[in-house]
């Protein structure tokens, strides 16, 4: 490499590795290698193992629980139930959607695998040992499993801790399951215009219940020094600070004397934002004992016990013109939440984000409903790789949208490009209340259907269908178009809340005399590559190469404040505080380079990585010489140092786009779908790292063509959760995993300070509905409006038998 | 997803490991590989006190042909039957349907003995071997004896092997040079049991059908062998007629669950799609 004062500007701009580099991964040299740090590589001297017995029935009384022979087994130490929690008033801790949920069952059960009591011994071994050992005597209840059924007349209240109560922390409750109904938009108007439509379309449309199943699974390790006074808790946290704040009101320890870390995390996508009982029985037993406590669950237990996602059964309704313009969109939504309301989602908004339902289309008037009812089912309700509940609304307009086509005898992409919110209508305004910050719809849609030739691809499409009425082929061809308009980057303060702490994000940055930095950060990754893309950001405010910034997240002691890593908030949120604490660092830098080169600042101007004297070139200070500058030679009455922090609020949330098409070709004996062809084109504004977008993108794909092909937590009648295992809950491998093209096109966001709009859930939120609509599209011949999600082979072969493809 | 407490040997002999599970009794089980039993372990659904671990013992590994038949050690890996030439010269069925079980990582570990003698429906080896028509041999505290695949399976997890037995090799008749073959296998993903497969085995002369072996994967609690399918081929020209009579024979025996696969109707159908298809590549790679 060329001395930084003989290289070109090309090369200090290479050199920088700033926003737009396609800057290799800085965590993965320790993660290829088996080095990362999760929280089961955690060892603390002393350390003892909690494990979980859990309940067999999805609804029961306990009668008794008797743990004395648990308590017998050598190397036990302890067998926490509800009535060692119930004095310390933690046998229950508040979900972040309003309800409370059980940390160990008191009275009854609501869920299979439910927490009834945690068993803690030397070893993991022994745990689990004596966990069965405990026995607990159950008086099973008639379960509900079936949403539909939990508002019946005469159904079981299965919350007797809430009985009788009518108003919830959403509003009035109108029967012992119910949870809340929410509402939004204006339903005169959207009953007028589906009632005078010219063309009307209804169709139940529901996203089946799904899990996030991160390859690493939840765990805590609680550490109570009883000397101090001091709670050290290290956890698969996506949010550390809000679990400070939450561990302090729960346990009355005061906040400065709990330190949360969250250490590397191997994947999150929503299933580590709440609290579960396994934290809480970590820290109660770590005081109890005066050890510390790890508790880290297993696979089965992830699957069945820790937040489930979607589980919505959406009932959506659109009115167009005869021509195809849509007048007006009604939706109601029965929302399943298991046995407590554990959703994760900004607490005033207890359907998340749904209203984002309106999509990408200029609709101009519409109401939504949904009613939240309790079932035995275990709780949850998470955002999986999307801003809370953006997906099952992209699903279900982009499902409708498809309808309608069908309906209006209509090109799916025709009738969107028909609809679409113009680019010179931004900002817009739409008709369930939210601001869309930017969009170039048709832009992206027609570069999509140019790159796939959407008119070739439908002319096979048609030869093919006539193949199989001619008895000469046995594979239909389906072509899936999805156009997605997502919310995220929660969120401006006058909106959005956990528990009273506003979504703000923060960014702290120290630079060295040296001119190397350290930042620091209240979001946390979970393998988005936060090191390398937030260092990206400060590079290209401070001119200091992004080598040369260390980031650090997930340390409560050292990070400022922030509400933590979901719903695509990073790069939103945390991204704009990390380019205003940079400019923060410039603007002093500027001072110090102006009294260095005894000029005044406004004779200077930036140049990648220094100041430059306005007319006189050779007379520039480095940002290496100001930082060192910043230690020994600065203006008179300056404070030492290069340091500053900003807390950001966004005005907006930022909207990400997107224009998908998958092409998938269905075996109509077995009923199995390969997927030929899919292409994702992303706008996600300003592009900080092309590399880390399109591996976003590649995962994103992934988990999408998993829940549309094959995830479903499914419960039979009586409530047990069939296949809790990945041998049959689909995570797709290698092989199953079709081969993605992406593409992109770039529409700043005009309010956040870079124009970034946040991308690791786009993928997930456009590609379901591809996928389904493709799979869906292939019978669209044979008068097929919709089938259920996942579209496994069976299910497939069931259509085509329907259909009377196949015998 | 933390087994219960157990003893592991590791015998360098046959007689010592018949001796360890003669001493332990039902106490006591073989581990030949662990991909079946050491997940149900796990999910403390088996509980075996002892586990006698055969991997020392070298006399139960390795493949050879004379005579007419081909013999298997019980302790041969599935990658090792992958590579094998004398299989890929005689019987490319076996490495054919080896390639469908799980992945590389579980076939460097599991053995054809521990793939049959499991007792597991979802099992791809069972049915394979009852298409080759192959005899088991089982070593006891009484010495030696001989079971037919064929006869081998009562019920999941329900052999004819007793307490105290140990699978050590299989032997089958060498195919006939020429045969036709096929294990089709339709799963999920990999790594997944089978929704339904079928193994089909045949010969051709002059373009009529002299022999033919059909059996089933997953679609009862036992492997199946599809007698009347395979007798509907023989003398035939494979036509269409002929082989939509030995699928629907082969539909009519399976007794499939209803699980995540499928519900049972589905899953007929499939051992019937698998059938076919198999059938179809057989007579078209017979000579």
């Amino acid at each position: 490499m060329s001395d930084a004062a003989t290289m070109t500007l090309e090369e200090r701009e290479a050199t920088l590795g700033g926003v737009g580099t396609a800057r290799k991964r800085k965590e993965d040299v320790r993660f290829i290698q088996g080095a990362g740090n999760y929280v089961d590589d955690v060892k603390l001297p002393g350390m003892v193992f909690g494990d979980f017995v859990r309940s067999p029935y999805a609804h029961a009384r306990i009668k008794s629980i008797n743990a004395e022979v648990a308590l017998a087994v050598p190397g036990v130490k302890a067998v926490l139930t509800a009535a060692d929690l119930k004095p310390l008033n933690l046998h229950y801790m508040p979900t972040l959607a309003g309800d409370v949920q059980a940390v160990l069952a008191e009275e009854k059960v609501l869920f299979q695998n439910q927490e009834v009591a945690f068993v803690i011994a030397e070893d993991r071994y022994i745990a689990s040992d004596a966990a069965e050992l405990v026995e607990v005597d159950y008086e099973e209840l008639p379960p509900i499993v079936d949403a539909f059924k939990a508002m019946d007349e005469g159904a079981i209240c299965l919350r007797e801790d809430i009985q009788g109560k009518t108003e919830g922390a959403h509003g009035a409750r109108k029967h012992d399951n119910h949870i809340f109904t929410w509402e939004i938009g204006d339903k005169e108007g959207a009953d007028k215009a589906l009632e005078t439509g010219e063309v009307t379309v209804k169709e139940l449309v529901t996203y089946q219940r799904v899990h996030p199943s991160p390859l690493e699974t939840c765990a805590s390790i609680a550490s109570m020094d009883k000397i101090k006074g001091e709670l050290t808790l290290y956890g698969t946290f996506q949010a550390p600070h809000v679990v400070r704040t939450v561990a302090s009101l729960l346990s009355a320890i005061p906040e400065h004397k709990i330190r949360v870390i969250a250490p590397d995390i191997g994947g999150g996508f929503g299933n580590k934002v709440g609290v579960y009982p396994g934290y809480v029985c970590s820290i109660v037993a770590s005081i109890v004992l005066g050890v510390p406590v790890k508790w880290v669950e297993d696979r089965i237990e992830n699957l069945s016990a820790t937040a489930f996602a979607r589980d919505y059964h959406m009932t959506g309704e659109l009115a167009a013109t005869k021509d195809g313009k849509i007048t007006g969109l009604k939706c109601h939504v029965l929302a399943d939440h298991g046995a407590f309301d554990a959703c994760a989602d900004p607490t005033k908004w207890p359907a998340g984000f749904f209203n984002i339902c309106t999509g990408s289309y200029d609709i101009p008037v519409a109401h939504v409903s949904v009613d939240g009812v309790y079932t035995n089912k275990a709780p949850g309700g998470v955002a999986y790789r999307c801003s809370f509940r953006v997906t099952e609304a992209a699903y279900m307009i982009e499902r409708m949208m498809d309808v309608l086509a069908q309906k209006l005898e209509m090109d799916p992409a025709e009738l969107r490009l028909k609809n679409f919110v113009q680019p010179a209508q931004f900002p817009y305004n739409s008709a369930l209340g939210w601001e869309y910050d930017s969009g170039d719809y048709p832009t992206a849609m027609n570069q999509m259907m140019q790159a796939v030739d959407y008119a070739g691809l439908r002319r096979e499409q048609a030869e093919q269908r006539d193949k199989v009425a001619r008895g000469e082929s046995r594979s239909l061809m389906g072509i899936g178009v999805s156009f997605f308009t997502e919310i995220v980057g929660a969120g401006p303060s006058r909106n959005c809340d956990i528990l009273g702490v506003a979504m703000f994000d923060s960014c702290e940055i120290r630079v060295h005399p040296t001119g190397s930095a350290i930042a620091r950060l209240g979001t946390k990754s979970q393998g988005q590559a936060h090191e390398t893309t937030y260092a990206q950001i400060l590079a290209t405010e401070i001119g200091i190469p992004s080598e040369d910034i260390g980031i650090e997240e997930g340390d409560t002691d050292t990070a400022p404040y922030g509400l933590g890593t979901y719903g695509s908030r990073s790069t939103p949120v945390a991204g704009a505080a990390a380019a205003r604490v940079g400019r923060k660092i410039r603007a002093k830098a500027q001072k110090i380079a102006a009294h260095l080169l005894e000029v005044a600042e406004g004779d200077l101007e930036w140049e990648i990585d220094r100041f430059k004297v306005k007319g006189l070139p050779e007379k520039e200070a480095t940002m290496k010489e100001i930082a060192w500058a910043a230690y020994n030679n600065l203006p008179e009455g300056m404070e030492p140092g290069l340091e500053a922090v900003d807390y950001y609020d966004p005005p907006n949330m930022t909207y990400p786009f997107g224009a998908y098409l998958c092409v998938a070709d269905i075996d109509v004996d077995t009923g199995e779908t390969s997927i030929r062809r899919f292409y994702a084109l992303d706008d996600c504004g300003t592009r900080i790292n092309p590399m880390v977008i399109e591996g976003q993108v590649h995962g994103g794909l992934t988990e999408a063509f998993g829940i549309a092909m094959g995830q479903e937590i499914a419960y039979d009648e009586l409530g047990n959760v069939q296949g809790a295992s990945l041998m049959d809950y689909f995570l797709p491998t290698a092989v199953e995993t079709p081969v993605w093209e992406t593409d992109f096109t770039v529409t700043p966001s005009p309010h956040h300070p870079i124009g970034a709009k946040g991308v690791g859930e786009s993928p997930n939120v456009g590609g379901v509905p591809a996928f389904s609509n493709a799979v869906i599209d292939a019978f669209s011949h044979l008068g097929v409006k919709h089938m259920p999600m996942p579209h496994t082979a069976w299910r497939v072969w069931q259509q085509c038998k329907e259909s009377g493809l196949t015998k | 997803m933390i087994p219960g407490d157990f003893e592991y040997y590791r015998p360098n002999s046959l007689d010592e490991a018949v001796q360890l599970l003669a001493t332990h009794g039902d106490d006591a089980r073989v581990l030949a590989g662990g991909h079946s039993l050491i997940p149900m372990m796990k999910l403390r659904l088996a509980a075996p006190e002892h586990l006698v671990d055969l991997r020392n013992i070298a006399s139960l590994s390795g493949v050879s042909e004379s005579g007419g038949d081909i013999t298997i050690g019980a302790m041969t890996t599935q990658t090792e039957l992958i590579t094998s030439t004398v299989l890929s010269e005689h019987c490319p069925i076996i490495r054919e349907t080896a390639l469908l079980i799980a992945d590389p990582q579980v076939r460097y570990c599991g053995t054809l003995g521990g793939n049959v003698a499991n007792g597991d429906p979802g099992n791809d080896m069972p049915a394979l071997m009852q298409c080759l028509g192959a005899t088991y041999i089982l070593q006891g505290p009484d010495g030696m004896r001989e079971v037919e695949a064929r006869g081998f399976y009562e019920a999941a997890y329900f052999t004819e092997m007793n307490d105290g037995e140990i699978l050590t090799a299989v032997r089958f008749p060498t195919p006939a040079a020429g045969h036709g073959y096929a294990y089709k296998k339709l799963k999920r993903k990999v790594g997944d049991y089978a929704t339904a497969a079928a193994a089909v085995l045949l010969s051709m002369k002059d373009g009529n059908c002299v022999s033919a072996s059909i059996a089933l994967t997953n679609v009862a609690d036992t492997p199946l062998y599809a007698q009347a399918a395979s007798d509907a081929l023989v003398g035939t020209t494979i036509d269409a007629a002929a082989i939509d009579e030995a699928v629907a024979l082969a539909e009519g025996i399976t007794e499939p669950a209803s699980d995540g696969r499928g519900p049972a109707e589905y899953r007929t159908k499939m051992a019937g799609v698998m059938a076919r298809r198999a059938i179809l590549e057989a007579k078209e790679r017979a000579q």
